[in-house]
């Protein structure tokens, strides 16, 4: 041990380094264990199918154009879109008061409304589902409310329709809204609104001009993440949808259990998978991970 | 004036949000104690008879024990090789490290359907499906970035001139780490393994590809009697899996109370 002192005294520099380089091993399994039992099953899944085609390329493309353009699948792309995009613009809309009272609130409220968000994100997404099916059935708690208050007559179809997918949808996804808010928000200098106030600017004018601008990287954060969290969806819609409510992943799904055709379902993954890329490195430009790791 | 109308709107609003966000779970766990023979809110009368089914029935059993050792395993080789990983990369420089980062944590972002059907591919090759070592690893897997997401937090707030300290007092590498670097990051590391197992035990897509038959963990039984006929054990299975949740929030909170007690006491 006296040794090792002596050594890293004499030379410093070579020590941190071989210290340094002997560190980053510790990266290693990670690394190894993503890679063998994430990355190259994913691409072995897509290669080994398309390898497995017999006929030549021109038939492949041929076959893969006719795919792409058929009509359930252009359907079930419509429907993921636009499922995805009313999804995001409720739970913004609803989630957006919410992250904000929790950066600006104060007390036990607080941690109360923390524990609303957090418990629903952190239950199992199955659990969720099946609480609204609960809720929303034929004879669910809303539909026999309703018909006590003699609002209704006929029993409501909330659910194995699009808005069951909807309500479904957005109330797994809010929770992913509001934290994302929540970590932009935070960042929001305090001090600005408290001199936009001492200068006469009133409550209303302060939000507009000066929080929401300040906000809008984490309102652009938290709608990619949801959107990308949606057009993967699979639980939700599948337990509460209908005949007309068929998502990309369902239709993935199907081709699968039962057309056994993997060919199709890896075409339509691969189409999935790139959009989710692409969606994905358009978040990591918006958000700073690097704030994760502590470098500025 | 104005502004404290306003700020009373909101917080009536979020009150509502609340009780929205809360209300499922809450039925779901009123349910569970129903007496009647079929799901009906509010239950006419309470009964524990649906958790004497689901803790008496052999399949459920097996289930939940499946759940069990599929957790610990995805909990166990996730925490241990994603705090590897989150040290390094808190404590070394090196290049492209935010790149490497972010594809680290591209497993939550690829969506569940294609991940477990990459997964069933590969072990459909392997011979795999069914086992529960192989269905461990792969959740560790989705677990990975989740852990590491929790010990970047945990770790950024330890000083590392502790660590240099106790070099300069003559300390070996593997010394100091197993003495100051563990000791002191290890609130970070449970509250990381009590989300890593929580990743695993509620994991629905991955295990119905790879459980075959055999393996079937709760989230598969609760999924496979939702798509046939939703028998009332259901509620009670849920309001299990919402008390996992909870316990494991609740010890987060004791922990995180702990991590910040001591940072207080540092920086004193």
């Amino acid at each position: 041990m006296a040794n090792t002192i002596a050594i890293s005294r004499a030379v410093p520099v070579s020590t941190a380094r071989a210290s340094r380089d002997r560190t980053l091993l510790l990266m290693l399994p990670a690394l190894v264990i993503l890679l063998l039992m994430f990355f190259v099953p994913l691409v072995l899944f897509f290669v080994r199918t398309f390898m497995e085609f017999e006929g030549t390329t021109a038939q492949f493309l041929a076959q893969a154009g006719d795919l792409l353009l058929s009509q359930p699948y252009l359907t079930a792309l419509a429907t993921t879109n636009w499922i995805a995009l009313i999804v995001t613009v409720t739970v913004l809309l609803i989630g957006y008061p919410i992250a904000y009272y929790l950066t600006t609130g104060k007390g036990p409220g607080v941690s109360i409304v923390v524990l609303a968000v957090v418990l629903p994100y952190f239950t199992s997404i199955i659990v969720r589902t099946f609480s609204w099916m609960v809720l929303l059935g034929e004879h669910g708690l809303v539909t026999d409310t309703l018909r006590a208050a003699g609002l209704i007559h006929e029993p409501l179809s909330l659910m194995y329709n699009r808005l069951g997918v909807l309500i479904g949808m957005s109330y797994v996804l809010l929770p992913y809204m509001v934290l994302t808010l929540f970590a932009a928000m935070r960042g929001i200098d305090a001090s600005l609104l408290r001199a936009a106030e001492g200068l006469g600017a009133s409550g209303p004018y302060t939000f507009r001009r000066i929080y929401l601008p300040l906000s809008l990287h984490g309102v652009l954060s938290g709608a990619l993440i949801v959107y990308i969290l949606s057009i993967g969806y699979f639980i939700t819609p599948a337990l509460m949808g209908g005949q007309h409510d068929i998502m990309i992943a369902m239709l993935i799904d199907r081709e699968l259990e039962v057309a056994v055709d993997w060919p199709s379902a890896a075409l339509m993954s691969l189409s999935l998978l790139l959009v989710t890329l692409v969606l994905y490195a358009l978040y990591y430009r918006v958000t700073d991970i690097r704030r994760l790791i502590g470098a500025r | 004036m104005m502004r404290r109308w306003s700020t009373n709107l909101l917080r009536v609003y979020v009150a509502a949000m609340c009780v929205l966000l809360l209300a499922p779970i809450g039925i779901v766990v009123i349910l569970a104690f129903s007496g009647d023979g079929y799901l009906h809110f509010p239950p006419s009368s309470l009964s524990l008879q649906w958790f004497r089914r689901f803790f008496g029935d052999p399949q459920w059993q097996r289930s939940l024990l499946s759940s069990l050792i599929i957790g610990t395993i995805a909990c166990i080789a996730s925490t241990t090789i994603g705090f590897l990983a989150a040290y390094t990369f808190l404590r070394v420089e090196f290049l492209a490290k935010k790149l490497l980062l972010s594809l680290m944590l591209v497993p939550i972002i690829v969506p569940s359907i294609i991940t477990a059907i990459a997964m069933y591919y590969a072990a459909g090759k392997l011979g795999l499906i069914g086992s529960y070592l192989w269905l461990g690893l792969c959740h560790a897997v989705i677990a990975m970035p989740i852990v590491l997401l929790i010990l970047l937090a945990a770790l950024h707030a330890v000083d590392p001139n502790l660590e240099r300290a106790a070099l300069g007092l003559g300390g070996s590498r593997l010394h100091v780490f197993c003495r100051v670097v563990l000791p002191i990051a290890l609130p970070g590391i449970m509250s990381a393994m009590l989300f890593a197992f929580l990743a695993s035990f509620d994991e629905l897509l991955i295990s119905l590809f790879l459980s075959g038959v055999y393996a079937q963990t709760l989230p598969v039984r609760i999924w496979n009697s939702l798509n046939l006929q939703v028998e009332p054990t259901i509620a009670a299975v849920s309001a299990f899996l919402i008390a996992v949740t909870t316990l494991i929030l609740l010890i987060d909170g004791v922990l995180r109370h702990r991590r910040g007690g001591r940072r207080r006491c540092a920086s004193a």
